[in-house]
């Protein structure tokens, strides 16, 4: 609360976008580094997570290897990327003082301010998942390096392939951003927290966080490629696991770029909408 | 009946410091600073009294009251009500006590009150008829009727304390620990919770441990205090007492005609303002008496309008944390 | 008779909401289709796990999560601890004359969670009714005390996971290991992973037995014939009395530190 209400003054204090931005994130940091022991147990949950995955799919590799989509290795890489950038691709994790005050209508006071509202939350909701993201990311590569064949994190590619993934995980750090930043402006319609996780729960199936894509049936999967979902985690994760390369990798990027821009405005688009209704009819 | 001696308790507290290096460094060494919070406090209360328990915030307030609710149990010395132990038989204990904390409310929120308090039957095992007694007395005295099947979360602060004051004595305790019970309430929520406090007293002989900031509240339920700071008893009487041991100087404010312009001089007193038909004093009363300063002025002045005041108890408090460097 | 008062006003204190309950339930209604993703789409697709079918699975899978989905309802109090801790509502409890467990488990039942079992025990049902070998009353005794036997698992580690608060309030999520890794990973027979992560779910926290020990006997796998293997889920009722003594000392440091 008390961070957050720091957040705000010194967002305000600093018109210029950068110097906010920045100050934002520092404070996130500090906040994250003196919870130092939920930082752990984040970096102990995504390790139990991957690797009991692993043993999963190892189990159902060895019931019928034939019928794999992926091979193991791949599909080790894919699981050890998904479970380091969690905080980045998850969609779930939302900003509860923004939802409090959708919810409650009180977000109309915002306007007063003289900063573009849905700018505001949507560099405060990135700058947090990174500040998660950099301390839970590192030590679960690192384990995961460590760890022995077959479960053991391995990279084959190319540099060219690894400046691909850093694009594509970037651009999906911002896309889940404002995936995220979509959802949580249907309760401005609904004022209920449901209607968000509704949306995260299926988001999250349709982006790979729960079933890798390639394992799903050809049905399930085709309606996945057609939705921004897979864009804000599946892609990245399979340019990484070399699975989607070359030509395919460079235009999955360009419609991640194409959905990135199209949520944006979209988003910022409701957020105008929903705020002038809510003014017009008096908070 | 309350006995505590020499209770004494003491702190671990992690330091924190500002900005990332620190932030940093305390992920691996944290360091911790040890807090007195009770240095060897001694006192009783006799069964049927209302003490209030003063002090400033940090003073060891909430430490003691957590000790003699069993809450806490302390690094040394010994405590005895109602011949228990409040820390080691705390289950038996608590059955004859209730407790108010006055900023955390214990009736549920969004239930109406009645269902709260049939909740606290069940807990406190309250045979029916008795209660329904009880409630009887609580829902007139307190004049709560009309709240009863309302929820919690619609009422005001002042009603909602009043119902909380209703809760903590459903089960008949001998004791009743106010732990700042009109906190944010209003002149009247004030008054009605005072006058409670001092029914359930008188009627049903109910020892009360009351802290508060509000002097007021003090003045109009008790004479007795015992004042706490830095974790150490600093007086323990009558409030009457420690006025006439502060208050020496009553202060006099004087509207007089202005046809005289000079100042009398009667004995004990000495003027601190001195301007055409206002005058304020201040009279020794060690010297002198307030009425034979009246008298001696009225001679001489044609006086209009007079008030005299005694130092308000705060200031009192002030002057004592003053004299003990608090 | 006190739990059932506090049964009836979290109920009513829920009910306040009726819009806004409706809608957390149907919400948790949704959540366990993505726990059942991964064994319908993967047995789909490998045709098996380490040799059980659909069906196998299933039984497992509508036991562990019916379970889950009932112990988040019944142990929220434990869950939840954490906030009792911080706004001091915990020292409210101490000054009343029952048990410390009584009143932080009559806190809060969960009632949405109703909704997450629907899936669960929809699964349970098929998979009893489409093996016919499970109709035996022994058996499904054994499905019923599973069940129960899950729910007393997940609940001693919800208290184990309020007894930390007691030393910290930060760092509770490393419990979801625990409660919703144990879900995860219990919700396929546990002899499909490697010896260790076994053993771990069977000796340390006992998920085994409502997991492979008992299906082995109900499925009539080899090597678990005997009908004593219809009793292991006992085992998880015994899994409590650790949890609650190491709650009890826990309550004991709260009360010499108040935090």
């Amino acid at each position: 609360m008390s961070l957050d209400m720091n957040l705000n003054t010194i967002a305000n204090r600093n018109p210029g976008k950068l110097g906010a931005w920045r100050a934002v994130f520092r404070l996130r940091l500090i906040c994250c580094i003196q919870y130092r022991i939920p930082a752990l147990a984040g970096v102990v949950t995504q390790l139990f997570w991957g690797i009991v995955s692993l043993l999963l799919y190892q189990a159902f590799y060895e019931s019928c290897p034939t019928a794999a989509p992926m091979t193991f290795s791949e599909l080790v890489n894919y699981i050890w990327v998904q479970q380091a950038f969690f905080a980045l691709i998850n969609i779930w994790c939302m900003e509860p003082e923004l939802s409090g005050q959708i919810i409650s209508g009180d977000i109309a006071y915002e306007l007063c301010r003289p900063q573009n509202i849905f700018a505001l939350w949507f560099s405060k909701m990135l700058a947090s998942r990174l500040a998660a993201t950099l301390l839970r990311a590192l030590p679960v590569i690192g384990v995961a390096l460590l760890l022995p064949a077959p479960y053991g994190m391995t990279f084959h590619g190319d540099g060219w392939t690894m400046l691909l993934f850093i694009v594509a995980l970037s651009l999906a750090a911002l896309l889940n951003t404002a995936i995220i930043m979509l959802a949580m402006a249907l309760m401005f319609f609904a004022p209920t927290p449901a209607v968000f996780s509704a949306v995260a729960i299926v988001g999250d199936f349709l982006s790979g966080l729960i079933v890798p894509l390639p394992l799903l049936p050809d049905a399930l999967q085709r309606i996945a490629y057609i939705l921004p979902f897979r864009y804000g985690a599946d892609l990245p994760f399979r340019i990484f696991t070399g699975n989607i390369a070359g030509c395919d990798a460079i235009s999955g990027i360009g419609l991640q770029l194409l959905w990135l821009v199209l949520l944006v405005s979209a988003g910022k688009k409701v957020y105008q909408i929903a705020l002038r209704k809510m003014v017009l009819q008096g908070g | 009946m309350i006995k505590v001696q020499d209770l004494r308790k003491s702190f671990k507290v992690a330091k924190r410091k500002a900005g990332v290096a620190a932030a940093v460094a305390s992920l691996f060494r944290r360091e911790y600073e040890e807090i007195h919070a009770l240095k060897g406090v001694s006192f009783t209360v006799t069964p049927g009294e209302i003490v209030g328990y003063i002090g400033p915030n940090g003073a060891g307030k909430s430490t003691t009251i957590k000790t003699m609710c069993g809450i806490l149990t302390p690094d040394s010395g010994e405590c005895v009500i109602n011949g228990f132990v409040p820390w080691r038989e705390r289950q038996r204990y608590v059955r004859n006590i209730g407790v108010v904390f006055g900023q955390r409310m214990q009736l549920w929120w969004d239930v109406p009150v009645i269902d709260s308090f049939e909740l606290l039957r069940e807990i406190y095992r309250v045979d029916c008829r008795e209660f329904k007694n009880t409630l009887t007395l609580l829902i007139d005295s307190l004049n709560i009727a009309s709240l009863l099947n309302t929820p919690l979360r619609q009422l005001s602060l002042g009603q909602r304390m009043r119902c909380e004051l209703a809760a903590s004595l459903l089960h008949s305790p001998d004791v009743l620990f106010l732990d700042e019970p009109t906190i944010g309430l209003d002149a009247v929520s004030k008054i009605a919770v005072r006058d409670f406090i001092t029914m359930i007293n008188r009627e049903r002989q109910v020892t009360v441990v009351l802290t508060t900031h509000d002097m007021n509240d003090v003045e109009a339920l008790t004479d007795r205090i015992i004042l706490i700071g830095k974790g150490e008893i600093l007086y323990d009487g009558g409030l009457t007492n420690l006025r006439s041991r502060y208050t020496l100087n009553k202060t006099m404010t004087l509207d007089y005609d202005t046809t005289q312009s000079v100042q009398p001089d009667v004995h004990g007193v000495s003027w601190l303002e001195w301007t055409a038909g206002r005058a304020v004093a201040e009279i020794d009363v060690r010297k002198t008496q307030v009425s034979k300063v009246i008298a001696q002025l009225s001679e001489c002045l044609e006086i209009r309008d007079i008030t005299v005041d005694s130092m308000p108890v705060e200031q009192i408090i002030v002057k004592l944390y003053e004299e003990h460097r608090i | 008779m006190l739990l059932y008062r506090y049964f009836l006003i979290n109920l009513k204190s829920q009910l306040q909401y009726r819009a806004a309950f409706l809608a957390v339930l149907a919400v948790q209604m949704i959540v366990p289709f993505t726990y059942i993703a991964s064994p319908y789409f993967l047995i789909e697709r490998f045709s098996n796990l380490g040799g059980w079918n659909l069906a196998e699975v299933m039984l497992c899978f509508g036991i562990i999560n019916g379970a889950f989905a009932l112990s988040e309802l019944l142990a929220r109090g434990f869950d939840m601890f954490s906030r009792q801790v911080v706004s001091g509502s915990f020292d409210r409890l101490l000054v009343r004359p029952r048990a410390i467990e009584l009143q932080v488990l009559g806190s809060t039942f969960e009632f949405s969670r109703i909704g997450k079992m629907v899936l669960p025990f929809i699964m349970l049902g098929w998979a009893v009714w489409i093996q016919p070998q499970l109709w035996q009353p022994l058996k499904l005794c054994t499905i019923a005390l599973m069940l129960f036997s899950g729910v007393a698992i997940f609940s001693g580690i919800y208290v184990l996971q309020a007894t930390l608060c007691f030393w910290t309030i930060q760092g509770l999520e490393v419990a979801n290991i625990f409660t919703n890794g144990g879900q995860m990973t219990a919700q396929y027979p546990l002899n499909i992973y490697k010896k260790w992560l076994r053993l771990f779910f069977t000796f340390i926290i006992p998920f085994g037995c409502v997991n492979y020990l008992p299906l082995g006997y109900l499925l009539a796998k080899p090597r678990f014939e005997s009908p004593l293997y219809a009793l292991t889920p006992l085992a998880g009722f015994l899994f409590l009395v650790p949890c609650v003594m190491i709650w009890r000392f826990g309550v004991g440091k709260y009360l010499s530190t108040g935090s």
